[in-house]
């Protein structure tokens, strides 16, 4: 097989495959940075849980609409900001930490979303809401990635400079009268975006994958937060190219395809980068004077 | 009133309703140089926090000059050393109240924050990972970061802590710089040497204030007697503190400590 036939004839060929692929990198342009700052805030598997949250919102949509796009984002939008919201409630006026009552959250949530599935749905239905159909992306989903990430991008640029603060030095930005609390609930509703922004794609569960899996591979291998957000990115972009063409050759499902590539890029980051396990083992011997 | 920077008007300080710093009356005046000392849970960092307002009053009030802008460099543990910045990053966080979210960081303001590197000795490290840096670098770089917020009212908890002499040494000049340069100072500190021989001012907490005033009478054996003698752990029990009808009525025998409402007296 000649190499343009194993890696650009697929997307030559079918729209789909174009579609797919477009529909990614709308979502890599758009995720991967809030996966950095989410990893950055050790929110890693926070964002795990939410993207659970988002489950009977969808399901509900669902169940009133059948698969249709625009009602199952609705109310994935509501049951994530719910649940984000709730779970930050409780660790505000109880003694419970974040990580108890997210974690309490989103099992309520996935069941009640799976149990609402079952309702109407057959269980092809609910894989698909579940892991996604990125082969099946159409006019309207394309569309809603585009708003997504320019929804992202406007807020990310007009709240930057508090994002980084709030991370770096939160009590500095107190200090300041800096909009800390403001910064911390707009991240929260971009992470909100951007997982019901990718369910259509890789569905409430693996979607999250692509968030998060990018930006700890981009962590190895930089101490500059825009290289960082940049490297991200691309191995966004990698993985979904990568992940499309192995699950096109080979008939595997699409979704995990590609978090399962965005994962060895992870594990190639952790052993080969500059700042991963091995490299950091193998420095030469030889030091420098100061 | 113009020579006045902070006024506390029976400022009452804490936690869940426990006080930390209790009936605190008097001024800051604008260009003094004041050290806070006392025992770990006096009281030092909480009224701190208050000045700042980061930490709003159980009772009572803290006044800032109209327009004063203040810096608070609170102790180091509240910063992620991890998070992918460099010095010229945190050091530039200091631009905050002049720039806010959006305003546009001109070449004057580099300037500015490349001068404050140099100034607290740190030239050659603009690029350098907040990680890779010596507590003392760090600390140098955090005074940098108040240079830039040029402000009139500057408090500092617990600077000189894990710092070495040399380091503070440096830090002291630059203290005594703003000082002089009329900005007002307020700084937590343990070392009751330093405090002698580099400020003029002292308050002495123990929860409630025990002196107020010129260090050599503040920091007085009989007053360090005094101030040793406070209950560190909170009593969930402690008897409700019950204002009498005037301000200076609190001498209720219940209380574990007397309440002489120190007016403070800023030279």
């Amino acid at each position: 097989m000649s190499l343009y036939a194993l890696l650009i004839e697929p997307f030559a060929q079918y729209g789909f495959m174009q579609r797919a692929l477009g529909g990614l990198a709308l979502l890599s342009l758009s995720s991967c940075p809030v996966g950095v700052f989410l990893m950055l805030r050790r929110m890693s598997l926070a964002g795990d849980a939410m993207a659970h949250a988002v489950l009977p919102g969808v399901a509900v949509g669902f169940l009133l609409y059948g698969l249709e796009i625009v009602p199952m984002t609705i109310g994935g939008l509501f049951a994530g900001a719910l649940v984000a919201a709730g779970a930050g409630a409780v660790s505000r006026y109880t003694a419970q930490r974040e990580d108890a009552s997210m974690a309490a959250f989103y099992l309520i949530s996935l069941a009640a979303g799976v149990t609402i599935i079952s309702l109407r749905g057959s269980p092809i239905d609910l894989m698909q809401v579940l892991f996604g159909s990125v082969l099946s992306l159409d006019d309207a989903a394309l569309a809603l990635l585009a708003f997504n990430l320019a929804a992202t991008a406007v807020l990310m640029i007009v709240f930057w400079r508090a994002l980084v603060a709030e991370c770096l030095d939160p009590l500095f930005l107190r200090s300041v009268g800096g909009p800390g609390g403001v910064a911390h609930f707009v991240f929260l509703a971009l992470v909100v975006l951007n997982l019901v922004g990718g369910f259509q794609a890789l569905g409430t569960l693996l979607c999250v994958g692509l968030m998060i899996l990018p930006a700890a591979a981009a962590r190895f291998w930089t101490s500059r937060l825009t290289t960082m957000i940049a490297i991200a990115i691309a191995i966004g972009m990698a993985s979904s190219a990568a992940g499309l063409l192995v699950s096109y050759h080979t008939a595997l499902p699409s979704g995990p395809a590609i978090v399962l590539c965005a994962g060895v890029a992870y594990l190639v980051s952790l052993a080969a980068a500059p700042r991963g396990a091995l490299m950091t083992r193998l420095r030469p011997h030889r030091h420098r004077t100061a | 009133m113009t020579d006045t920077c902070v006024t506390f008007a029976d400022l009452t300080l804490g936690y869940s309703s426990h006080a930390a710093v209790h009936h605190l009356s008097g001024a800051l005046a604008r260009g003094s140089l004041t050290a806070i000392v006392g025992a770990n849970g006096s009281g030092k960092s909480t009224l701190l926090k208050g000045i700042a307002g980061i930490l709003a009053p159980l009772s009572g009030r803290v006044e800032i000059a109209a327009g004063a802008r203040v810096a608070y460099l609170a102790q180091r543990s509240e910063i992620d050393l991890h998070f992918p910045a460099q010095v010229r990053d945190l050091v530039s966080l200091g631009l905050w109240q002049r720039r806010g979210l959006f305003g546009r960081i001109s070449a004057d303001d580099k300037a500015r924050v490349g001068a404050a590197i140099d100034a607290v000795g740190l030239a050659g490290f603009e690029d350098r990972d907040l990680d890779t840096l010596s507590g003392g670098q760090l600390q140098r770089a955090l005074f940098a970061r108040v240079i830039v917020q040029d402000a009139d009212l500057i408090l500092l908890d617990e600077p000189f802590n894990h710092v070495d002499a040399k380091t503070v040494a440096d830090l002291l000049r630059l203290v005594r710089a703003w000082s002089a340069q009329g900005r007002t100072v307020v700084v937590v500190a343990h070392d009751l040497d330093l405090v002698r021989a580099a400020f003029p001012l002292t308050l002495l907490l123990a929860r409630r204030p025990i002196a107020w005033g010129p260090t050599a009478e503040a920091l007085s054996e009989a007053n360090l007697r005094a101030a040793s003698h406070f209950s560190e752990a909170w009593r969930d029990d402690a008897p409700w503190c019950e204002p009498g009808p005037g301000h200076d009525q609190h001498d209720h025998d219940d209380h574990d400590h007397h309440h002489d409402h120190h007016r403070g007296a800023a030279a």
